[in-house]
């Protein structure tokens, strides 16, 4: 078959990156070749866009074992253990088909972890849906989230924390960005790298089928009207059979008989194989006709690129075939020698006794097209100062807000995930960050996912610098200290230079707060191409973090817990309203720079409040982001069921701020947190110990309301009607 | 006392289920494989929560025809304490021991949280550890616990006492009349839908569960 310039068009390639192809070939490729090379050289595979900007991100850090460029992500967490953590995007194909979409999402980042020989401990997500009047909307929601509980409730790993909100710019792409954390022996790491020539090259899982195929290329083009005729490359996913693979590959990792072994996820059996051939330095020939096939007749092209669901790829010590045999057909599992290590640094496939490719490794996994493509950097937007925003009402406003759909609760979403299976949850979903406990021992992870997209659209390079710091922030109001962060950027059409800006601008924000902080980023993902008819999604770069607690019983919770406790107001106040929710929900305005970001503060602040928690000394602790304080001080109560009095302070700040921007800035760096009266005194004292740890006092805790002196009282109750009716109400009536 | 958990593929709480009766008894549980066809001499049988065989067909309609399952109703005839919890106690009316069905939840959706449930006697060797008619509060984590039954089989469960947990406060599956475990004819075979396993420990911010296995280890020691 000839290839015509309309097959390389269909394949995703433009005609340089084909000329590219018959350069390192030099040769006209086949069709399974052409296909090979189009999904390895897809945005998605490749990072083609993106990775000469990703060279800036910090990865490194004494505790970090292995940063990007694996499975996943290795942290050093003491006693022996390694946490092993990623979080990846499956945004295209969860707004075709939301429940598999988003499910296969879930498995896909599943393996990515127990690759690497990790027990998976803990499932994050972050999603962002269109307006909640959209018309697809309520069935996005409702498909993503059920297709998310449906795979990880069915594989045991429980799904403790992640954040959703809703913004119009996402109403023709959603974001679904899942994240797993497992937890390994430090010296029984996992790796892709191939070795050892004549090898066996061992296929495990589910059988191979015609579904997902060119699921990569789709991931790397922007949606039109008609992207819904790609539901056929959307996978369907199989949660009891990745069950089954994960004790599988857990019990095989723990014999001696694993070289190397990578998961089939985009690009299938095609980039499982020359990842790993690629970075072993060694060649790979498969034959075809082992591999166990769903269905009769499937081609070597098909065969090649499926995206079948639940597969793994591994190489094995020579003579220890029969080991994984024995484990894998215990489990139910279909496994074949499908191939061999080679020496001849190609990719050689063969179907029928022809060679149906013959490829370099080199070209295929490293010499894809680099782009630097021209960007334009976002224009500044203007500062606003507090007296340009008018004030509203607080008490209406207040209650408004509760019951905006960013800041209303999503116990809905996460009652339907099952976030207690395996019995070592600490800190349940609704706090500031999950608290999973290693294995009944004293020592926890703590993990959030945070990014605010509106900030990052108003300030590209600011607004990601905050999504950082905000991780930062919820980590060490639990207690726990950060440690590294996996990220997923999410971003429109990168051919675009205003678009490829926001990607600039967010990574050399990330890059900064990362370095400022010692938070490296040690593995992560980039979507592009979240556009549809030249309309791209607010920009996102989703931050996932992981943080180390010495004992879980020194953490602490958002609730208020006791009557009389003292409020205190770590960090400084200066009303940033701009980009702020106040801004958006009360006022309809979504104009504005983002609040200003100190990242020696942010350490600072958390620092200290680390040390608080550690010391025992506090009731609560809650980060201030989303609606600013009173948001904060509403959620403490109604997580507690306790109201407080919170003292005029805005009356009488240094510098005159009116209440509503006092009350409702996002100004950063802040905690509120609740003392014993007792501790009251010693925690003034641990704040003046360390310079530049602003701490007011800001009330004490007690009865039903919220009670704001001469602005009025909310009622718990009320603000609970608020605050958990709105996505119940959006999901179930009407 | 000795338990045996039964692994399923596709079951997901036998660890939990593990590390509460060590914690009740000091002692991990055999853990006996579905494929397996005979026990060891325990006191205690536990069909652990999950998704056995992906909840394919019906949830617990595979499991319940596993080679092992004969051994279990051999046992519990015996008289040996058989205990399902979630898709064990699924597994358990599909094969027989327990009579009913449980249905998809009625509002439709996975419910994962806290409940509180009303021990409705302590004259069993499962709730040794409570007192009749007082409340815990445990976790429930499934889809399927919407439990129901014919008229004439409620009427004996109800007259016999074999109604075990009901829940209170609030009904989180639509189960008919609130009911969250049953026992058999002799009171020694129980399966409840609310995971006590995961109330066992102060970390999981609560021990309510904890009583079911030290009242179970008391009994049966």
């Amino acid at each position: 078959m000839h290839i015509t310039p309309k097959i390389v068009a269909e394949h995703g390639l433009k005609p340089d990156e084909y000329q590219r192809i018959l350069r390192h070939l030099g040769r006209e490729p086949n069709l399974v070749e052409l296909g090979i090379f189009s999904v390895m050289w897809s945005e998605h595979c490749s990072y083609k866009s993106s990775r000469r900007h990703l060279r800036k991100l910090p990865t490194k850090a004494p505790w970090v074992i292995k940063g990007p460029g694996e499975n996943a992500g290795v942290i050093d967490i003491g006693d022996g253990m390694a946490a092993i953590f990623k979080m990846e995007s499956h945004n295209h194909p969860s707004f075709i088909e939301p429940y598999q979409g988003a499910a296969t999402g879930v498995g896909g980042i599943l393996r990515d972890v127990f690759t690497m020989g990790a027990r998976p401990i803990a499932n994050l997500n972050a999603l962002r849906f269109g307006a909640p009047d959209h018309p697809k909307t309520r069935h996005l929601v409702s498909g993503v989230v059920a297709g998310i509980g449906g795979y990880g409730n069915c594989v045991g790993v429980p799904t403790v924390a992640g954040e959703c909100s809703f913004h119009p710019a996402y109403n023709g792409n959603i974001l679904v960005n899942a994240m797993t954390v497992g937890i390994a022996k430090a010296d029984r790491i996992f790796y892709a790298a191939a070795a050892g020539i004549g090898n066996p090259v061992v296929y495990v899982g589910s059988k191979t089928g015609r579904d997902g195929i060119h699921g990569a290329t789709m991931a790397s083009a922007e949606f039109d009207d008609n992207s819904e005729d790609k539901r056929p490359t959307v996978q369907v996913g199989d949660p009891f059979t990745e069950k089954l693979l994960i004790e599988a590959c857990l019990e095989i990792m723990a014999e001696d008989a694993v070289v190397a072994i990578q998961d089939m996820g985009a690009a299938g059996l095609t980039s499982s194989s020359c990842e790993m051939a690629s970075k072993g330095g060694v060649g790979i020939e498969l034959d075809l006709d082992r591999v166990p096939c769903r269905e009769t007749g499937m081609t070597a092209y098909e065969i090649m690129l499926s995206e079948s669901q639940e597969r793994m790829l591994m190489v094995l010590r020579q003579g220890r075939e029969h080991v994984a045999d024995r484990i894998f057909k215990k489990w139910g599992l279909d496994v074949a020698v499908i191939g061999r290590i080679t020496d001849s640094g190609r990719v050689v496939i063969k179907k029928d006794g022809r060679v149906e490719a013959d490829l370099p490794v080199g070209p295929l996994a490293d010499d894809a097209p680099q782009y630097d493509r021209p960007y334009v950097p976002t224009p500044p937007r203007k500062r606003l100062s507090p007296v340009d925003v008018p004030g509203r009402p607080i008490k209406d406003a207040l209650l408004r807000l509760l019951g905006s759909p960013d800041i209303a609760s999503k116990r809905w979403i996460w009652e339907q995930y099952d976030h207690l299976v395996r019995g070592d949850t600490v800190q349940r979903p609704g706090g500031d960050a999950a608290v999973v406990r290693i294995e009944g021992a004293k020592k926890a992870l703590a993990l959030t996912a945070d990014c605010t997209p509106r900030y990052c659209e108003a300030d590209p390079f600011a607004g990601s610098v905050q999504a950082v710091a905000e991780a930062y922030r919820n980590l060490s109001a639990v207690g726990a200290r950060p440690l590294a962060i996996t990220d997923c950027l999410n971003f429109g059409n990168p051919e675009r230079p205003e678009i490829m800006g926001q990607f600039v601008g967010c990574v050399e924000g990330m890059a900064l707060a990362c370095a400022a902080l010692s938070f490296p980023v040690v593995s992560g993902n980039v979507s592009l191409y979240n556009e549809t008819n030249g309309q791209g999604v607010q920009p996102t770069p989703q931050v996932g973090a992981v943080g180390l607690v010495e004992d879980w019983t020194k953490t602490a919770t958002i609730g208020f817990k006791t009557t009389g406790d003292v409020l205190y107001l770590v960090g400084e106040t200066k009303g940033a309203l701009g980009a702020s929710l106040y801004l958006r929900e009360i006022l309809g305005r979504e104009d504005g720079a983002p609040p200003d970001y100190d990242l020696a503060a942010e350490k600072r602040h958390g620092e200290f409040v680390r040390a608080l928690i550690a010391d025992g000394r506090i009731s609560s602790c809650h980060d201030v982001s989303d609606g600013g304080l009173l948001v904060a001080l509403a959620e403490m109560a109604l997580a507690g069921g306790l109201g407080a009095t919170i003292d005029p302070v805005w009356e009488n700040a240094t510098t005159f701020l009116p209440a509503h921007a006092f009350l409702f800035g996002e100004d950063q760096a802040r905690y509120v947190l609740a003392v014993p009266a007792p501790f009251a005194a010693a925690a003034e004292a641990a704040a003046k110990a360390r310079t530049g740890v602003p701490l007011k006092r800001i009330g004490t805790v007690g009865g039903r309301a919220l009670t704001l002196g001469s602005l009025g009282a909310i009622s718990l109750d009320d603000m609970r009607a608020r605050h958990e009716g709105w996505l119940p109400d959006l999901m179930e009536k009407g | 006392m000795k338990a045996a958990v039964v692994l399923f593929p596709g079951s997901n709480r036998e660890r939990d289920m593990a590390v509460a009766l060590e914690r009740a008894t000091g002692e991990p549980p055999a853990i006996v494989w579905h494929g397996d066809t005979t026990l060891p001499k325990v006191d205690l049988i536990v069909l652990p929560g999950g998704f056995s065989y992906g909840d394919y067909l019906r949830s617990g309609a595979i499991a319940a025809r596993a080679p092992i399952m004969r051994s279990v109703v051999e046992a519990a005839e015996r008289g040996v304490a058989v205990l399902g919890v979630c898709n064990g106690f699924q597994i358990l009316t599909e094969a027989g021991l327990l009579p009913g069905v449980l249905l998809p939840n009625a509002h439709g959706k996975f419910a994962c949280k806290n409940v509180a449930l009303r021990v409705e006697t302590s004259q069993t060797v499962f709730t040794g550890g409570y007192e009749a008619g007082q409340t815990i509060s445990v976790p429930i984590a499934h889809h399927d616990g919407n439990y129901f039954a014919d008229d004439e089989t409620l009427a004996r469960l109800e007259g016999e006492g074999r109604v075990a947990f009901r829940y209170v406060g609030g009904n989180p599956n639509g189960s008919i009349r609130d009911i969250a475990g049953i026992y058999n004819e002799t009171k020694t075979v129980l399966g409840l839908m609310p995971h006590p396993e995961d109330a066992t420990d102060p970390s999981q911010g609560g021990t309510d569960g904890l009583g079911l296995f030290t009242g179970l280890a008391n009994a049966l020691s």
